[in-house]
């Protein structure tokens, strides 16, 4: 029997459920899901916990209404410090936030990924991390010295998306840009995986050194052909963030007309009228 | 020299931070800072490792802008917490806010479930704090950056390094390089005392936009001067196009 493991964007959505944990890659505004966080958007979905290295797909789900909660380090444009649309969800009070140190987020999603109960580490001590996150707890070293140090609980996730350079139908992966970032944990500290992808390619014809062949099969249970699916985002080397077109999302997020204008262009469309837009 | 621009010698002031630090990443936000950086390496402290902000390490003398990179090292994000969690670092960070301690805020002002201003979120300045060097570029010195006490602790100061041992343990801050002046932390309770002054910025100035007490000398030194050699790097091979004045205002 051959492994098909192509999907749909409905199919990803399919999955999420009301209150869900949704692990999002990519860092900042670089190769974000963004075709699958536009199909979530546009879904019935609500009170979602979203975990990201955060950029303009914190924002956009802010803006649809779809998020209960966020796990952060930071939410940024890059190029453009602030993330209007987290900024604004933030300062109403709309959503919650656990916000913690980026070193412990990596921490939190190896200790998912490892199924151990913590991982320990300095990041977070004397901070006020540790007052805004009351939940979090220290742990005595049962060695020498007896060191107290944070102890990060698994950051464990009901759904992770990323998005790749080039995937096969079998659910290998693979990233062709200088950083996969923390792509691979999430999937691994996730029960459903989806990887959307600029190309399927055969599995004999994957180019470029074998090290960017970082995610296997046993880690996917989805992939999704969707080629400038990062757009506007930037997912080298296939392409750069679309800096002309993150400024108007940025413009378009200051005012209420604008921003339907904006949705009703760029949000509420399929996925061909998307890219037919933004060519 | 009497052309020496502020900007100027801010860079000069953020790359002494960097002084006799030997093989260690060097790394920097804001314009300022990552001339420091990259004046310090072509000069005095030819040791220091210098990275793209990407995920490269750079071996040659980068203009600011320039994508021509002689690459010498790979360090995806991933890798710079082995880097940050080994200790061999010495980062340069903004501050929105900072006490005297030098504890630093650039999460939020205001209440943490609402905020009045929203701003990046901590990144990962409470664990470069606690595990390697860190200095601090502030670009506006004012009495809303230097504040009696921070909104929201991001980056760690020496009076909460003190009451935790663990937290104090590879904690250390070195500088705070304004666009007025330099302030360092060797005083007996590491508070922060004024080391310095800008050129043509006077005590008075310093101290009204400073909202606390700093420790000083009746006569603060001035700031040095680069070098006729240092200005050449800086205004001919590493900012050529006058990038840094964006930052500073003369």
């Amino acid at each position: 029997m051959s492994i098909d493991l192509r999907a749909t964007r409905d199919d990803v959505v399919a999955e999420l459920r009301d209150g869900m944990t949704i692990g999002i890659g990519g860092w900042g505004s670089r190769r974000k899901p963004m075709s699958l966080v536009r199909a979530i958007c546009r879904s019935g979905v609500r009170d979602l916990t979203v975990v990201s290295y955060g950029g303009p797909d914190v924002g956009l789900l802010c803006a649809a209404g779809k998020v209960k909660r966020v796990v952060f380090g930071f939410v940024t444009l890059d190029s453009i410090p602030l993330e209007p649309h987290f900024r604004r969800a933030r300062e109403s009070g709309s959503i919650e936030a656990t916000e913690m140190d980026e070193g412990m987020f990596y921490l939190g999603l190896l200790a998912a990924a490892w199924r151990v109960p913590f991982l320990p580490t300095r990041a977070g001590l004397g901070s006020d991390v540790m007052l805004v996150n009351p939940s979090l707890r220290t742990v005595r070293s049962p060695y020498e010295g007896g060191e107290e140090v944070v102890a990060v609980p698994p950051l464990s996730l009901d759904v992770a998306i990323v998005h790749m350079n080039r995937a096969d139908t079998r659910g290998n992966a693979q990233f062709l840009g200088p950083d996969i970032y923390f792509d691979d944990l999430f999937l691994q500290a996730a029960s459903k995986r989806f990887v959307s992808c600029e190309r399927l390619v055969e599995t004999g014809e994957f180019e470029g050194p074998v090290q960017t062949l970082r995610i296997n099969r046993s880690m996917v249970d989805g992939v999704v052909e969707a080629p400038r699916g990062a757009h506007f985002t930037s997912c080298e080397p296939d392409y750069g963030r679309d800096e002309a077109f993150q400024t108007s999302y940025v413009k378009a997020a200051g005012d209420e007309d604008a921003w339907a204008a904006f949705r009703a262009r760029y949000i509420d469309v399929d996925e061909a009228a998307y890219q037919e837009a933004t060519r | 020299m009497s052309d020496i621009t502020r900007d100027e010698y801010c860079v000069i002031a953020c790359a002494e931070a960097w002084r006799d630090d030997g093989a260690v990443l060097a790394s920097a936000f804001g314009f300022i800072p990552t001339l420091g950086a990259r004046l310090a390496r072509a000069t005095f402290s030819p040791e220091l490792l210098i990275s793209d902000g990407e995920a490269y390490l750079v071996a040659n003398d980068l203009p600011l802008g320039s994508h021509q990179k002689v690459v010498e090292g790979w360090l995806p994000f991933r890798s710079v917490f082995d880097v940050v969690w080994s200790g061999r670092r010495h980062v340069m960070m903004g501050a929105v806010q900072l006490d005297r301690f030098g504890n630093q805020n650039i999460s939020m002002i205001g209440k943490h479930d609402k905020p009045k201003a929203q701003m990046i979120g901590v990144r990962g300045a409470p664990g470069n704090t606690v595990n390697h060097a860190t200095s601090y570029w502030v670009q506006n010195h004012s009495t809303r950056a230097f504040v009696a006490s921070v909104d929201m602790v991001s980056g760690v100061g020496f009076d909460r390094a003190r009451a935790n041992p663990a937290a104090g343990r590879f904690h250390g801050l070195r500088r705070v390089v304004t666009n007025l002046c330099v302030f360092d932390f060797s005083t007996a309770d590491h508070a922060m005392r004024l080391r310095s002054i800008h050129p043509g910025v006077e005590l008075d100035e310093v101290l009204a936009n400073t909202g606390f007490e700093v420790e000083h000398v009746p006569n603060v030194p001035e700031t040095r001067a680069p070098t006729v050699e240092e200005l050449r790097l800086i205004r001919e091979v590493l900012d050529p196009n006058d990038v840094r004045k964006s930052e500073v205002k003369p």
